[in-house]
């Protein structure tokens, strides 16, 4: 054992061994101070989970003190189950956009998720080291630019080729905004995607390799498996984004209450309808408690999606 | 004893790096081949030239022919998947996948296209009974693979290689991470192993090589030094360097 207690070299001239003595001190030793620091350590990580809790719970609780304010005019039902927003004739059915935001991010997710993972193996596991290196920053890129620039780019192209295509005179709709949103988290979902893939061990390519299974087996059976709960987590944050993005898919959605018949009819969803409609309305008026409602809706569906991807990755994690 | 495995003026690079060098050897079928020699001689790169893992590797180069039951496995003919099912390979660190000990098992033949629940569970049940890890899973094959211990995992390895129905074994350092204990099943295993596979280890554990192989193969920098029937070469080396290793003054 090397004797760390400093009053024993307290004759030692060396300025290490001053500054030892004076900064451990003759009382308060090394393990007391260790177990101390671990202690407010503990303390400190408590407190932010905590804190982070705590403002979860006071924004919750903000939109929805508001938000039931709604229901003093309205009854329960009338706002989730009918689809008749006309707030100037005291109409206050939210379910058009309830409906839409669901139907929305799932189409935005159906489509992106298949790509983005392709994508994601792509550049994990096939593309030249060159290509990987220009392509990775380039997506990271993407992932920052500002969500308005998306929608004009749905506005200039993508709109007017939606309707030549469909053949409709307006082509806003879900479709259109699912199609802005797919290339908004495109990137995100990818990137995060392509970590995971690449953090796979080599050791599971090599096993797989060796039994004789071919890349598209290794990637498929072996590799994406493995790289599964980076890729939920890629599209939990993909989805968290989709469900709450709204200037993208204001310009392109149509903004029109009514339920759509058809993927390229105008409607709108949660927070489209807010955003549109929250700088016009009264402060105390049941307009505005309802767009309160519908902002703590939005939230509890992204919580409860993120929720549901947590379970459901928990229950196919088993192996990993 | 007919040879099975001929390498004839092997030679590998990987890029500028002269990594094998003229190598021509001789494995005799149904026996305990074991390559000893140094850290960095070669010996991981030569058992990869068997079954063409190093044609993962970019950069890395073969020269010189191997054939294996006399044919060359380098040659255009020859389909990579289908050779590399022939050849099964035990890695140093055990490497089983993080699914459950059965789709572990399982997870060669249905590559290989076999399909249907009972020739499966069948192939599963005789592999593992192979590897001598049937008795303690068969309670649960549902478990995961990476809650076994470090020297069950490395006998899930072996099953899961047995699986696809080589006629090869290549072992590469496959004791070298495991405990006294792990290391002698796995050492009686391919000694039970041996009278219906080909096997090739690669160790540098000079007591191992003793204790299990018939054939010991010398290598140093890349070079084979000796090759000879287990027993000659550490009773009778014939090289010096040969006789300076086994007796532990260097390596
Ligand atoms: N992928 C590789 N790229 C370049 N050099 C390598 C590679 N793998 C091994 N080598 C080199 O080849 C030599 C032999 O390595 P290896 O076959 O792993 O030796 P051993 O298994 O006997 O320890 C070493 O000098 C090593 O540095
Ligand atoms: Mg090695």
């Amino acid at each position: 054992m090397i004797d760390m207690n400093p009053s024993t070299n307290s004759k030692a001239p060396a300025e290490l061994g001053q500054s030892f003595g004076k900064t451990s001190g003759s009382k308060f030793d090394r393990k007391a101070r260790l177990r101390w620091s671990n202690q407010l350590f503990r303390m400190i990580c408590i407190g932010s989970a905590l804190f982070v809790c705590l403002v979860l719970l006071c924004i919750l609780v903000l939109m929805l003190r508001t938000g039931v304010l709604t229901f003093s005019n309205v009854s329960l039902t009338e706002f989730f189950f009918s689809t008749n927003w006309d707030p100037e004739n005291e109409h206050y059915g939210a379910l058009t956009f309830i409906l839409g935001t669901l139907a929305l991010t799932s189409l935005t997710m159906l489509i992106s998720i298949p790509i983005s993972v392709i994508i994601a193996v792509f550049l994990a596991e096939m593309t030249p080291k060159w290509l990987r290196n220009l392509l990775r920053p380039v997506l990271d890129l993407l992932v920052g630019i500002p969500s308005v620039v998306y929608g004009f780019l749905g506005l200039t192209l993508l709109i007017p080729w939606l309707r030549n295509l469909s053949g409709h005179d307006l082509a806003d709709g879900l479709l259109a905004a699912s199609i802005v949103l797919t290339i908004m988290v495109l990137p995100t979902i990818s990137r995060i995607s392509d970590d995971a893939i690449s953090a796979v061990p080599n050791k599971y390519r090599d096993a797989a390799y060796a039994l004789g299974a071919n890349r598209f087996q290794t990637v498929f059976r072996v590799v994406l498996p493995a790289a599964r709960s980076g890729i939920m987590y890629a599209v939990i944050l993909g989805m968290a984004r989709a469900i709450g993005e709204t200037m993208a898919v204001v310009m392109v959605i149509g903004n029109t209450a009514q339920l759509p018949n058809s993927l390229f009819t105008p409607t709108a969803v949660l927070t489209s309808n807010i955003v549109m409609q929250i700088s016009s309305v009264e402060f105390d008026s049941t307009w505005n408690y309802g767009l309160y409602m519908m902002g703590f809706i939005l939230l509890a569906i992204s919580l409860l999606m993120i929720v549901a991807v947590r379970i459901l990755q928990k229950k196919g994690g088993r192996y990993s | 004893m007919q040879p099975f495995i001929e390498m004839n003026k092997l030679n590998l690079y990987y890029g500028e790096f002269h990594a094998l060098k003229d190598v021509s050897v001789q494995i005799p079928e149904r026996a305990i081949t074991a390559f000893i020699g140094p850290s960095g001689c070669g010996k991981s790169t030569l058992l990869r030239t068997l079954n063409r893992m190093n044609d993962r590797i970019p950069g890395a180069r073969v020269e010189g022919r191997v054939a294996i039951g006399g044919i060359d496995i380098y040659s255009g003919e020859v389909h990579v998947e289908s050779l590399r099912k022939k050849i099964g390979m035990v890695f140093q660190q055990p490497n089983p996948f993080p699914k459950s000990i059965y789709d572990n098992v399982a997870f060669g033949p249905k590559q290989h296209g076999i399909r249907g629940k009972k020739k499966l569970d069948e192939l599963v049940e005789q592999s593992l009974r192979s590897a001598v890890l049937w008795d303690e899973v068969k309670d649960d094959l549902r478990r995961p693979a990476l809650s076994l211990s470090g020297g069950q995992q490395q006998r899930l390895c072996i099953a899961r290689a047995l699986a696809v129905e080589p006629d090869i074994l290549l072992m590469d350092e496959a004791t070298s991470a495991l405990d006294p204990i792990s290391t002698f099943k796995i050492e009686e295993l391919t000694h039970e192993l041996k009278d219906r596979y080909t096997i090739v280890m690669v160790t540098h554990n000079m007591q191992q090589a003793a204790r299990v192989s018939q054939q010991t193969v010398f290598f140093l920098n890349g070079e084979v030094i000796e090759h000879d029937a287990t027993r000659q070469l550490f009773a009778n080396p014939v090289d010096s360097r040969t006789q300076d290793y086994i007796s532990g003054r260097f390596g």
